[in-house]
């Protein structure tokens, strides 16, 4: 069970003037992550920037696996959790023996927590990596979820642990209990295991790990031991998924069975294949758009659920690579200065793509909101789920939009095709 | 693939908040709108939202329009802060939520620190349906209130019955091995022990929440214990499959349950055949008698299609309205100070009062027994033909426990 | 002793067929395509519906054909139009797909029935008693669903080993290039592969619909025990996810009827002076942890024997 994605190490080879552009990028999102809070400063955003932070470190860990060594995981929200419990329970202590740790230390525990599980269990785990691999952590993950509801002394039953995160020592003045400062320190924490994940990707294990993915006999023809490889891959995924668990236990002042769940599993797995396995910044993207899909479907649809399971269906057959290979993709073609080529064609399709998507749209909301008769509002026109207008202008919607957008997607596919080929003549690979 | 980018594209600017008007009050209903627990929550949230209606059409509350904002909590505590905040920071200033004492003590604890950090904009919790005791005990909080009898309190309730029933002799615990399942089993062993030291307790059983597919090893050992009679928190599946597992096998005891009324329930207990075999501990129930209470359940019928499964949402928010015409004011520190101690005749009869030592409010419990309709009882539930009958009505003095909450006030 | 033996046994060999019942298509499909179908609750889910609702239109009997066929065909739909091309980029695709697909079947299944659980019946001709032993009634529809688990065994065995078909089928897997040479249809071997093990999930749907409850989250509850059965048993092998459900199904059913703990068996040497989570592992009952037994069992055969007890590779 390997990905197909192919290993393709986009700082290698770069031109002069790359350094610049590198270190650019970086310090592009740091200045985002500082001034994301001023632009929109309602607590709203605020809480959704911390999540999509956490959901951010998590789903980073999680490539490590995935997309860097070819371990698929079912149970990954293990570490995350335990890092959580172990966040909580350190700042439990840390309070009640008035320890000097201030609060922006935790998540460190929180990473040795779950660094602590992955070099205990890690060894055994990833002596077969594929369908093996895949079905212990499926079986490690209901385990250690169904243990944290018996052992209630440690994890508190299914009510979980709280903590108080603005009892512990102060730093700057700080007390972290509004939510514009825990922010700050899940920014924090966040570009620091970023820039360590990338870090470990450029490291000899980090490509080695790739070479485990890609072929482990022949890493073990050149004397490494792939099992050795995995589980050092694994621990380190541990111990930054237990930072995530450890924000996250900052971040809501409680850690409970929920946090090792199979939902919390399947969430970052999610996040991460969407946003694109094979480029570091793609389960950025993945968990961005996951978390945000998540706090902003169910407040406007009941049936949000219907619409994840489409979107994600929709990414997996028609972009394999995520949303990062789909940006990606266009790269020859900036490259070679031909993109211009394809935009209008783009533009063309905006249309009828935009009027499928709202009749399917209307047509799943009039479904669902059938029997109960409340009224749609789709960007402020009205529709009447009962009435025949509705059903028509759904039905001329879906069939004529997909009639048209077709015609433009073929346009588009053609335009690509005469783009790529000039790119690939003028020396940039497609 | 751009197909799905533009998609998300046409979303995405309806994903933001929707603006309310200022003077509305607005009560966020955090529960499960989605998974498993859907099925429950929604019915919650049309009673609220039928409750809310009521009042708007007499006046709303000192003028103020009532607004029910539901918000999905998956069941999951973490979610449940989630939407917490953001109906927050939209304004809401008053939640009520039911469904997992999980939830709720994540939130009261949630709630509390909120008011503590952000004085002048308080937020009230007011529970209907979370019924661990450790919430208006140990966990206790000045700003969660609850309308739900607590499982101690229906436990109490329910042994002051059993207590007067000479044929129960044996009985058996079978529960969900979380904290409501064992605040059950230890609550009926130490009640049942006190008043009735003669009946023995053969089996005490704790099985994992909605993971067991097959109850029938459990009813083989139930029918091994030579049990009479069988005492349950059990809700949804759990219920259901328990049932099916005993009528299956033949088991003939009596089910005393908290929760067969729930979802689901009624169905499956029509399905097993057990006439009047399962017995359920309520703060009212639709064949109660009472006829005003009869009427609104009519009423409440032809309107929401569903059965009142939550009569104390009916207390909760016309105690609110009480509440808050006494303290003259909607602000959520007056109301809470006004709630406190205050009395009220519940929507079955009697009276009851929100204690202020721990915010659980005390009202009258009766035990049901689900079947054939008799003559007088009109309604039935889950269009099974089958309904409630009263067998017994424990009222609020003997309905009474007593509370370790050490209540920090503001 | 004796009633508590041959009661659990009775009821663990009935629970590891209801198991079998719902697995077989899964290892099916998994053993032949090697897809991890994460909707093979969700077709079982629409078994039960679909049966629910021709039960209501034409009766029990003729829901249990045509419910199944319906699922096969929708089955076979998403492996045409949906794995077929996922195909090309790895199992992990190929299992989200199935990820997306389940949460887009549950909220249809909601939209269309609603989220409360349906009213479906036994079929009367087989509500009764079928034998009582030790004053336990076995119902008849357990004895059918009995019957119906070892009879897919027993053809899908047949098909499988014994029919050209079969060999076609497993030749396709191992290698599908000169299948397609000589003159095969890989794609719709495929298909065909991915409908039946579709439909058999939607025959367990049908069949379990009216003995468990009939709800739109039944395929979230139902949870990753099969992907257990069907592992721990050993991948592509048939006897042995049979073998696995009778295994697990026994083991859960003496568990619940083993009233034992650590701290039942010595008492006498009780940890409660050492740390409280002692404690909590010294009282847990067998009862209590029954239900994750055989997650205990998938991990500790993974490690130890990797191909499942009666597997023949690895993945």
């Amino acid at each position: 069970m390997t990905t197909a994605t192919t290993s393709t190490p986009n700082v290698t080879g770069k031109p002069a003037g790359g350094n610049l552009r590198f270190y650019g990028v970086w310090l592009i999102g740091v200045i985002a992550l500082i001034v994301l809070p001023m632009i929109f400063s309602s607590g709203g955003s605020l809480t959704s920037f911390s999540l999509i932070g956490i959901a951010i470190v998590f789903a980073l860990s999680y490539n490590i696996l995935l997309g860097q060594t070819g371990l698929l995981s079912f149970g990954h929200a293990v570490h995350y959790g335990l890092g959580g419990f172990a966040a909580c329970h350190m700042m439990n202590a840390v309070t009640s023996h008035g320890w000097p740790v201030p609060l922006p230390f935790i998540p460190l525990f929180g990473g040795i927590g779950g660094l602590v599980f992955a070099m205990i269990i890690g060894w055994v785990m990833t002596k077969r990596a594929g369908t093996v691999f895949a079905m212990i952590s499926l079986g490690i993950g209901e385990l250690v979820a169904s243990s944290s509801l018996i052992l209630r002394s440690v994890f508190g039953g299914e009510s979980g642990v709280t903590t108080d995160r603005t009892a512990l020592p102060k730093m700057f003045g700080w007390t972290f209990g509004p939510q514009l400062q825990v922010y700050y320190l899940i920014a924090f924490w966040l570009v620091l295991s970023a820039v360590a994940m990338y870090a470990l990707t450029r490291t000899p294990l980090g490509r080695i790990s790739n070479a485990v993915r890609d072929n482990p006999e022949r890493v073990q023809f050149i004397g490494y031991d792939p099992h050795v490889v995995r589980y050092l891959a694994f621990c380190f995924a541990g111990f930054f998924a237990g930072i995530a668990g450890g924000l996250a236990a900052i971040n809501f002042e409680i850690a409970n069975s929920a946090y090792l769940g199979a939902i919390q599993s399947g969430l970052v797995l999610f996040s991460t294949f969407i946003g694109g396995t094979a480029y570091f910044f793609g389960p950025i993207l993945g968990a961005i758009l996951v978390t945000y899909l998540q706090l902003g479907l169910t407040s406007v649809t009941s049936v949000w659920q219907l619409y994840f399971g489409i979107i994600f269906i929709g990414i997996v057959m028609f972009s394999p690579g995520g949303i990062a290979g789909l940006v990606m993709m266009h790269r020859p073609l900036v490259r070679a200065g031909t993109l211009w080529t394809v935009i209008p064609s783009y533009l063309v399709a905006i249309v009828p793509t935009a009027a499928l998507a709202f009749g399917v749209i209307l047509t799943i909301e009039t479904i669902a909101r059938y029997s109960g008769g409340d009224a749609i509002n789709l960007f402020g026109i009205g529709f009447k789920p009962t009435s025949p207008v509705t059903w028509i202008s759904a039905a001329v919607l879906v069939v004529g939009g997909a009639f048209v957008a077709r015609v433009t997607w073929r346009r588009i596919a053609d335009a690509w095709d005469r783009a790529a080929t000039v790119a690939r003549d003028r020396g940039y690979l497609a | 693939m751009r197909k799905l980018a533009l998609a998300i594209a046409v979303i995405a600017p309806m994903l933001g908040h929707a603006a309310w008007a200022e003077d509305t009050i607005k009560i966020g209903y955090i529960d499960p709108l989605s998974g498993g627990g859907a099925s429950v929550g929604e019915g919650g949230l049309k009673t609220f939202q039928y409750l809310a209606d009521e009042l708007n059409a007499k006046g709303g509350i000192l003028g103020h329009k009532v607004e029910i904002v539901p918000l999905d909590n998956k069941t999951n505590p973490q979610e449940s802060l989630v939407q917490a905040q953001k109906a927050i920071d939209a304004g809401v200033r008053y939640i009520t939520q039911g469904n997992g004492s999980s939830v709720a003590a994540a939130l009261s604890d949630f709630i509390t620190k909120n008011n503590t950090r952000n004085p002048g904009k308080e937020v009230l919790y007011f529970n209907y349906a979370a019924v661990d005791p450790s919430l208006t005990n140990e966990k206790c909080s000045y700003w969660h209130f609850r309308w739900d009898a607590s499982s101690d309190i229906k436990m109490e309730a329910l042994t002051n019955y059993m207590k007067d029933t000479a044929s129960i002799k044996k009985v058996y615990l079978i529960n969900q091995d979380y904290s409501f399942g064992q605040s059950v089993r230890t609550d009926a062993r130490k009640m049942l022990g006190a008043k009735r030291p003669d009946i023995q307790i053969v089996g005490d059983e704790l099985h994992p929440l909605l993971k067991v597919t097959d109850f029938s090893p459990y009813i083989a050992k139930i029918k091994a214990s030579g049990a009479d009679s069988v005492v349950t928190g059990n809700w949804g599946q759990d219920f259901a499959l328990l049932l099916k597992a005993a009528a299956d096998a033949g088991l003939k005891v009596n089910w005393y349950t908290y929760y067969a009324g729930g979802a689901g329930g009624p169905t499956a207990i029509k399905q097993t055949g057990l006439d009047h075999q399962v017995f359920q501990i309520t703060e009212g129930f639709a064949n109660s008698g009472n006829q005003t209470a009869m009427d609104y359940e009519k009423a409440f019928r032809a309107k929401v299609n569903l059965s009142l499964w939550y009569p104390r949402a009916v207390n909760e928010m016309r105690m609110f309205k009480a509440a808050a015409e006494k303290a003259n004011s909607i602000d959520p520190v007056k109301v809470a100070a006004a709630l406190e101690d205050l009395k009220f005749e519940v929507l079955d009869g009697g009276t009851g009062f929100m204690r202020k030592d721990d915010h659980q409010f005390f009202q009258p419990i009766y035990i049901s027994s689900f079947g054939k309709l008799a003559a007088n009882d009109p309604f039935d539930e889950e269009n099974t033909g089958w309904g409630w009958h009263g067998v017994s009505k424990v009222d609020t003095a003997q309905a009474m426990v007593s509370t370790s909450c050490k209540m920090t006030r503001p | 002793m004796l009633e508590l033996v041959v009661i659990s046994t009775l009821n663990g060999v009935l629970f590891g067929m209801l198991l079998f019942l719902l697995s077989s298509g899964l290892t099916v499909i998994f053993s032949m395509m090697g897809v991890l179908n994460f909707a093979h609750a969700s077709f079982y889910m629409l078994g039960a519906f679909f049966g629910f609702q021709l039960t209501k239109w034409i009766g029990f009997w003729p829901a249990l054909v045509l419910a199944p066929l319906l699922v096969g065909a929708i089955g076979m739909a998403v492996e045409r139009y949906g794995l077929r091309n996922t195909h090309k980029h790895g199992h992990v695709a190929e299992l989200l797909l199935t990820f997306g697909l389940a949460f887009a079947i549950e909220e249809i299944v909601s939209m269309i029935w609603g989220k409360s659980p349906l009213d479906y019946r036994v079929p009367a001709l087989l509500d009764f008693p079928a034998f009582t032993i030790f004053s336990t009634n076995y119902p008849a529809y357990k004895i059918f669903m009995l019957a119906v688990s070892i009879v897919i065994f027993v053809a899908l065995l047949v098909v499988l080993k014994r029919t050209r078909v079969g060999l076609i089928v497993q030749a396709a897997l191992t290698h599908p290039h000169m299948v397609g040479h000589l003159g095969h249809n890989v794609g719709r071997v495929f298909m065909a592969v991915f409908g039946v093990g579709s439909a058999l999930a939607g025959l367990a749907g049908v069949i379990a619909g009216p003995a468990l409850v009939t709800q739109s989250d039944m395929a979230a509850s139902l949870g990753p025990i099969l992907f257990v059965v069907i592992v721990f048993g050993g991948l592509g092998s048939l006897p042995g996810a049979f073998v696995a459900s009778l295994v697990i199904g026994l083991v859960q059913t003496f568990a619940v009827a083993l009233d034992g703990s650590l701290a039942s068996a010595f008492g006498p040497l009780d940890p409660s002076a050492g740390p409280s989570v002692l404690a909590d592992i010294w009282n847990v009952t067998i009862a209590q942890v029954a239900p994750i037994v055989p997650y205990m069992l998938l991990v500790l055969i993974l490690i130890v024997r990797p191909m499942g007890l009666m597997g023949t590779r690895e993945s």
